[in-house]
């Protein structure tokens, strides 16, 4: 590879191995690398958002990105390390800038990827980092802190883990950082510090999360302008060289989002209730079962059950007529057509900002959180002990394999639950592995018609 | 909440129109609500909060800021007009005269206006987004009801709304010490619940990412009928959590909801509560005292159960803290605010606006004070019928200015105006000339540079 420019890759040495990703470098790159890294890049970032559907912990997500990292992104060349991974991370911009979906999902795993490489850094490291991004916060004066040191000691007491030691106390050289609470939103979510009038006191050990809420905003709004880039000029301009192998970049990574129902064409809505039985994974068999119970479902549970149904076939005409004759029991008719109607042809892209939405994938569902009366979620992950066994006992899961089951669960590998049941019920290897709804719908379909096939 | 609460409970009944008689049917029908509109719905109050500081003359005012605003309107018959924007005081206040919503419901400012979005929608760059929308926030009585026993469903009583008025401190207590947010306006959504709007700045700006994290922040409650475990606390209580448990939430257990809604009386319910201690030896022997035995004392029974409860769980002997805990998780079950998260979340989430009126209950949409929240009583709200009522044997003329004035609707809307929109506004005015100030303080530098 030829370097044309040697001064940003300098600058970045003086800092840190973790780039900042600020501007694209100006380096000639081999047609072949330029796939090539992007390729092994991928893997990393595809590794990493297996990880985080598994509901690995922050730890094991650190020993997880340490090791795909160290697996794929390595250069024989070591001087090489460094623009590789500048040039496969902005390839992959490219390729992800496109559609909403795709800029979510790099988004979320360079975000993830960028956390964990950040806490892997030394402090020194970490903070020349901190001082490259232009941070909004100050560190909190010792009389402050005196102020605050009780709250303070409260926030470290509730977030410690269980221990039978004490909980530890704060000491007068503990570093604090006072930033507004926009910059931390995800310290607020978890209740991880103490705020205060619009301030919160981050701990040293905490400003990972402030770091990150940076790289994120500043990459979300790179990617954006990337993506105008790539409609107005750059797909244009490279049509015969670069736009093929984005294009197939990402469609050979991410596997198909089932928006567009392919392999079985329509499923009308009398043939719901047996395929229910046959082909749909728990979570969406607790949701269709609890609709035909309760006639009514709340709003995650008739996106996330509403879209599978999309995806499985049912079109919109039959959809609405389905829901219909729930909802109407509960409802009364007109009252459907009048508040729920919309909402059916609004996920068909009829209506709002007639975006076809895709159907939710496993990671989606397991990183909701469902709340008082809601039936969406995963049940593997969001069902008590008790209830997913009798639910496993319904779909015909047999004892053995429900222990099989409940040990995955209790390693909080929650697909890999899902992969067992289905293997259970349908007698079958599913090598694979579940990772979308629609692709444990369409691989029981296959079966059943294979085992009809091979009975006629 | 959000089309869920739209009614369709309307009363056809023939009257001679309420100009012509002194007594005024209960109920709620579009002539009723087109003389409401007509003359007591704050029209002008509303577009002031609207337009924050826009519709002024300072130069830094946004002309296009109140045009780029959603509002929908749930018609009488069915019809659900969403993306309608005005342009100024007058158009809305007469297109909501002309089409008489059954219910208005305010959404976000949008990057461009929004009856306007499929001519941008065209360029394919997405520039059609909600670029502002207030925090808002939605508390339904629905959302409590494995936990009240007076009531279910829609219906609600003065012995459960209580359980409101704790949302409301809990919750507002947290946006200003907390949070640092000074504009708050909660409203009564007419039936069942309450709306908080925030309209700071700085509230009005938050990213959906920034929401879901206050959403977060609030939430205690967990897990459903298909989880165990509904409250999950730790040992030791975020600031926050300790505050609210402190300040409201064990005070108005014990002292109030404990009674009231008899929590321990029979053996059903307090098996409910015994499911929620994870220790047998404990339950056992609570059990024992408790069954088949009404108690002598002329204490209440539910205070005497749950002293014993309480004695049993902190007594010396049970060194473990988890047991402990189980008395505050207890306590915030039944009585921790219980947010409909989807809502705050999401800058583009409708939310029905201030001084409409339900259809079904007829009683009009008014802000509550958090300052005396516990004294509002949503049986004593105005209704539809009421009002009229009250402008029928007022007697004055339709020409009046301010006629709500007269009306048992005066107090409300010189609430909203005197504790909400006028500090608000004056705020508005001072961050305009901040921010103005700011910009022409550096293009002067751009210039001497």
């Amino acid at each position: 590879m030829e370097i044309v420019s040697q001064r940003a890759r300098i600058q970045i040495d003086a800092v840190s191995t973790l780039p900042l990703y600020r501007s694209a470098p100006s380096l000639e790159v081999r047609l072949e690398d330029f796939e090539l890294y992007a390729m092994d890049r991928l893997r990393v970032l595809k590794g990493i958002s297996d990880g985080l559907s598994r509901g690995k912990k922050p730890e094991e997500m650190e020993n997880l990105v340490r090791d795909l990292w160290k697996a794929n992104m390595r250069h024989l060349d070591s001087s090489e390390v460094i623009n590789k991974d500048i040039i496969s991370h902005f390839v992959l911009r490219l390729v992800y800038c496109r559609t909403e979906d795709l800029r979510k999902w790099f988004l979320s795993m360079e975000t993830a990827l960028f956390r964990y490489r950040f806490r892997l850094e030394k402090s020194e490291a970490q903070r020349a980092l901190m001082a490259e991004f232009d941070l909004p916060c100050k560190a909190v004066s010792s009389a402050e802190f005196e102020n605050v040191s009780d709250k303070l000691n409260q926030v470290v007491r509730s977030i410690a883990p269980i221990a039978p030691t004490a909980p530890p106390t704060l000491t007068g050289d503990a570093i604090f950082y006072k930033v507004p609470f926009e910059e931390v939103p995800e310290l607020i979510a978890g209740r991880r510090v103490y705020i205060h009038k619009g301030y919160a006191y981050v701990a040293m050990n905490q400003v990972v999360s402030l770091v990150v809420t940076q790289f994120r905003s500043i990459l979300s709004k790179a990617l954006i302008l990337t993506n105008r880039k790539w409609t107005s000029t750059i797909r244009e301009q490279e049509k015969d060289r670069l736009t093929p192998i984005v294009e197939a970049l990402c469609t050979s990574y991410l596997g198909p989002d089932y928006s567009q129902p392919k392999e079985f064409g329509e499923i009308s809505v009398k043939d719901l209730d047996q395929i229910s039985k046959s082909s749909f994974p728990l979570c969406m068999r607790h949701l269709f079962d609890k609709l035909r119970e309760d006639h009514h479902l709340k709003h995650g549970g008739r996106m996330q059950l509403g879209l599978f149904l999309k995806g499985v076939g049912l079109k919109l005409e039959d959809a609405l007529a389905f829901w219909k004759a729930e909802f109407s029991q509960k409802v009364g008719a007109e009252r459907f057509d009048k508040e729920y109607a919309y909402s059916i042809r609004h996920n068909y892209g009829r209506e709002g900002k007639r975006t076809d939405y895709t159907p939710y994938s496993c990671q989606k569902i397991i990183s909701l959180t469902p709340g008082v009366g809601d039936h969406h979620g995963c049940p593997y992950r969001h069902f008590s002990d008790e209830n997913l066994r009798a639910a496993l006992d319904r779909m015909g899961v047999g004892s053995r394999a429900v222990e099989d089951v409940m040990d995955k669960v209790r390693n909080r590998h929650y697909q890999l639950a899902c992969t067992l049941t289905f293997e259970a019920v349908h007698n079958s290897q599913c090598d694979a592995g579940i990772n979308h709804p629609n692709q444990y719908f369409s691989d029981s379909q296959k079966i059943l018609q294979s085992k009809n096939n091979a009975a006629a | 909440m959000t089309i869920e609460e739209a009614a369709n409970g309307r009363d056809d009944m023939l009257i001679d129109g309420p100009d012509r008689t002194n007594s005024i049917p209960d109920g709620f029908n579009a002539n009723y609500l087109k003389v409401y509109y007509g003359r007591l719905f704050p029209h002008v109050d509303m577009f002031k909060w609207m337009c924050y500081g826009n519709d002024g003359k300072h130069p830094a005012c946004d002309k296009s800021y109140f045009g780029r605003r959603e509002f929908s309107f749930t018609l009488d018959n069915d019809i659900y007009l969403r993306f309608q924007s005005f342009s100024s005081a007058s158009e809305l206040e007469n297109s909501i005269r002309d089409k008489c919503p059954f219910k208005i419901d305010i959404g976000p400012v949008y990057s461009v206006d929004p009856a306007k979005r499929h001519a941008y929608a065209q360029g394919g760059d997405n520039v059609f987004a909600p670029v502002e929308r207030e925090l808002v926030f939605d508390i339904d009585i629905t959302d409590y009801d494995d936990v009240r026993y007076c009531c279910s469903g829609a219906d609600v009583c003065l012995e459960c709304w209580p359980l409101m008025t704790v949302a409301i401190k809990v919750i507002d207590t947290a946006l200003r010490d907390d949070f640092g947010f000074n504009h708050i306006l909660w409203v009564y959504s007419g039936r069942r619940g309450v709306h908080c709007w925030v309209c700071d700045g700085k509230a009005r700006r938050l990213t959906n990412e920034q929401r879901g994290a206050i959403a977060d922040y609030f939430r205690v409650y967990k897990g459903n009928e298909n989880s165990n475990k509904n409250v999950s606390l730790t040992d030791h209580l975020h600031p926050f959590l300790e505050r609210s448990y402190t300040e409201v939430l064990s005070t108005f257990f014990e002292g109030n909801l404990l009674s009231s809604q008899n929590i321990l009386s029979t053996e059903e319910r307090y098996e409910k509560i015994l499911s929620m201690i994870p220790h047998e030896s404990v339950t056992t022997e609570l059990r024992g005292k408790w069954q088949g035995r009404s108690s002598n004392s002329k204490e209440d029974i539910n205070v005497h159960r749950w002293g014993q409860l309480k004695h049993l769980l902190q007594s010396r002997k049970q060194k473990a803290q988890w047991l402990r805990r189980c008395v505050k998780e207890i306590v915030f079950t039944f009585t921790y605010p219980r947010l409909d998260m989807e809502v705050s979340k999401h800058m583009n989430h409708l939310l029905k606006a201030p001084f409409c009126v339900h259809p079904k209950t007829g009683r009009v949409c008014i802000p509550i004070d958090p300052e005396t929240c516990e004294e509002f009583d949503p049986t004593e709200v105005p209704t539809l019928s009421g009002l009229l009522q009250e402008l029928n044997t007022g007697g004055f003329g339709a020409d009046v200015d301010d006629e709500w004035d007269k009306t048992s609707l005066g107090k409300s809307v010189r609430f909203f105006r005197s504790s909400f929109l006028q500090p608000l506004l004056k705020s508005c005015k001072e961050e305009m000339e901040t921010s103005y100030n700011a910009k022409v303080q550096q293009t002067k530098n751009n210039l001497s540079w």
